[in-house]
């Protein structure tokens, strides 16, 4: 869009700009939005600016897992019922929603906040690497969880806490990696069913 | 006009999470060149595309020209090099070359030695587990696809056949300068004679008599010296993963590098 047209009045030209930075919100998306924000009662706009700041003024990294909470320690790590012992290390905090939903892990997490990227310059100081290994100093974790993405950051990032963990004589597991549910063998790549023939499991 | 979609093979050398579960991909084929497209829904579990566009795969793939990216429409692994994988040290070897070729070549500017060397060099390494080495071995074989082939048998500032005795070496002069050309040559550093005849064997033999060199720790080091500054001279810029290959191999102080302090278990692996 030239910058010097406004089509608009200022303001919701600016509002325009600022949605459509949002992911998945393209030009037209923003427009809608815009308007709609426009037409609605004016409590409906403050709620959603109150929620905005809130999200931003509110929350902040819990001290001990590093997921994002408004209180710290987090809801996870501070409830009595999970089992302290296993740590579950995930790329981002947005990892840790679909492992909750399946109910099966009841115990903690460690959020590094990305992944090893060298083409990026990305390197093990940048995530919070040295926080895992501090939370293990405690002695009483048997069990870490790698859950990284598997993909070839995801799968460095693994082997190199691999490499940091185990010496310390903790037990190092990696999400097993295999066909989706729901998949088609025939669209399977080679590496999915090489680890899928690697992990085969008896069934009984 | 050309046809709407093409088919090609190439190796992922980038991609960037693009959009909800895109990925832009940058891909060197072997007869686009390094071509830039989007892999939809990539990065969802199910998705046909999925591993089949992962970085560091060797694919055969359909491609839809679109006005500013294409798009694959097929993807089909033909070498995933998964024993590479399984391997943080030959992983971040191909890192570096991704990075390397993404660096040195422009986009639609057909490469098919570049493109074969790169394969080669990928396979070897997972065949041999020999990361360093390969390494090396492209770096000057890439240099010279690009034109900038090394002068290494007459002195590059005068000209004169190079004597077999300890010279110098330049970037900037694109070669191995002969000891007066060199002594007074503040920027150039010396070269060994064994280093001279690594470089003249491997600048006209293939990556299998390129592998069986022999190189102890002192000669390996110098030689990935001289090529680095070569490479960086070139480019003008240090490719970001060299901090991360050489933190894995634990010398980052021995290239009197910037080594951050911070994680000093890093280095214990």
């Amino acid at each position: 869009m030239n910058p010097d047209f406004l089509p608009s009045a200022r303001p919701i030209s600016r509002l325009i700009e600022e949605l459509n930075k949002l992911p998945g919100i393209g030009p037209k998306s923003a427009q809608r939005l815009a308007y709609h924000l426009l037409q609605a009662p004016p409590e409906r706009t403050r709620d959603l600016a109150d929620a905005i700041m809130a999200v931003k003024q509110n929350l902040r990294l819990c001290s001990n897992c590093l997921n994002i909470t408004d209180t710290d320690p987090c809801g996870i790590c501070s409830d009595g019922t999970r089992d302290l012992t296993r740590i579950c290390v995930v790329e981002e905090p947005i990892d840790i929603l679909p492992l909750e939903r399946t109910k099966k892990f009841r115990g903690l997490y460690h959020v590094l906040h990305g992944v090893i990227s060298p083409g990026d310059g990305i390197k093990p100081e940048d995530l919070h690497i040295r926080e895992l290994l501090e939370r293990l100093d405690s002695g009483s974790i048997v069990e870490v969880i790698l859950a990284t993405n598997p993909n070839s950051e995801g799968e460095a990032t693994s082997m190199y806490i691999q490499r940091l963990v185990s010496p310390l004589g903790i037990r190092v597991t990696r999400l097993a990696r295999g066909l989706p549910f729901g998949g088609d063998l025939e669209y399977a790549d080679d590496v999915t069913l090489c680890r899928a023939l690697e992990g085969r499991q008896e069934m009984s | 006009m050309a046809a709407r979609v093409y088919r090609t093979t190439g190796i992922i050398i980038k991609r960037y999470k693009f959009g909800e579960a895109d990925r832009l991909l940058t891909i060197f084929t072997s007869d686009h060149g390094k071509v830039r497209a989007i892999a939809k829904g990539a990065m969802r579990p199910g998705s046909k595309l999925g591993g089949n566009v992962e970085l560091l795969t060797h694919s055969q793939m359909m491609l839809a020209r679109g006005r500013n990216l294409d798009i694959v429409t097929q993807a089909q692994a033909l070498d995933t090099f998964l024993p590479m994988r399984d391997s943080l040290e030959l992983m971040s070897c191909g890192f570096y070359l991704a990075e390397l070729v993404d660096s040195f070549t422009e986009e639609n500017v057909e490469d098919t030695e570049l493109f074969d060397l790169l394969l080669d060099t990928l396979r070897r390494l997972t065949e041999t587990g020999d990361g360093e080495r390969m390494v090396r071995y492209f770096e000057l074989r890439l240099l010279g696809q690009l034109g900038y082939t090394p002068q290494l048998h007459k002195c590059a500032n005068c000209n004169r056949d190079l004597q077999p005795e300890p010279n110098y070496f330049n970037s900037s002069q694109g070669g191995v300068l002969c000891r007066e050309c060199g002594y007074s040559d503040m920027s150039a550093s010396t070269i060994s004679v064994n280093a001279q005849k690594v470089l003249r064997l491997w600048q006209r033999s293939d990556s299998d008599t390129a592998g069986r060199v022999k190189l102890n720790s002192e000669l390996a080091r110098e030689i990935k010296g001289i090529l680095r500054e070569n490479v960086r001279y070139l480019l003008e810029k240090q490719l970001k993963s060299i901090e991360w290959l050489d933190r894995l191999a634990g010398d980052s102080k021995l290239n009197g590098d910037r080594a951050t302090t911070g994680n000093s278990n890093g280095n214990q692996a």
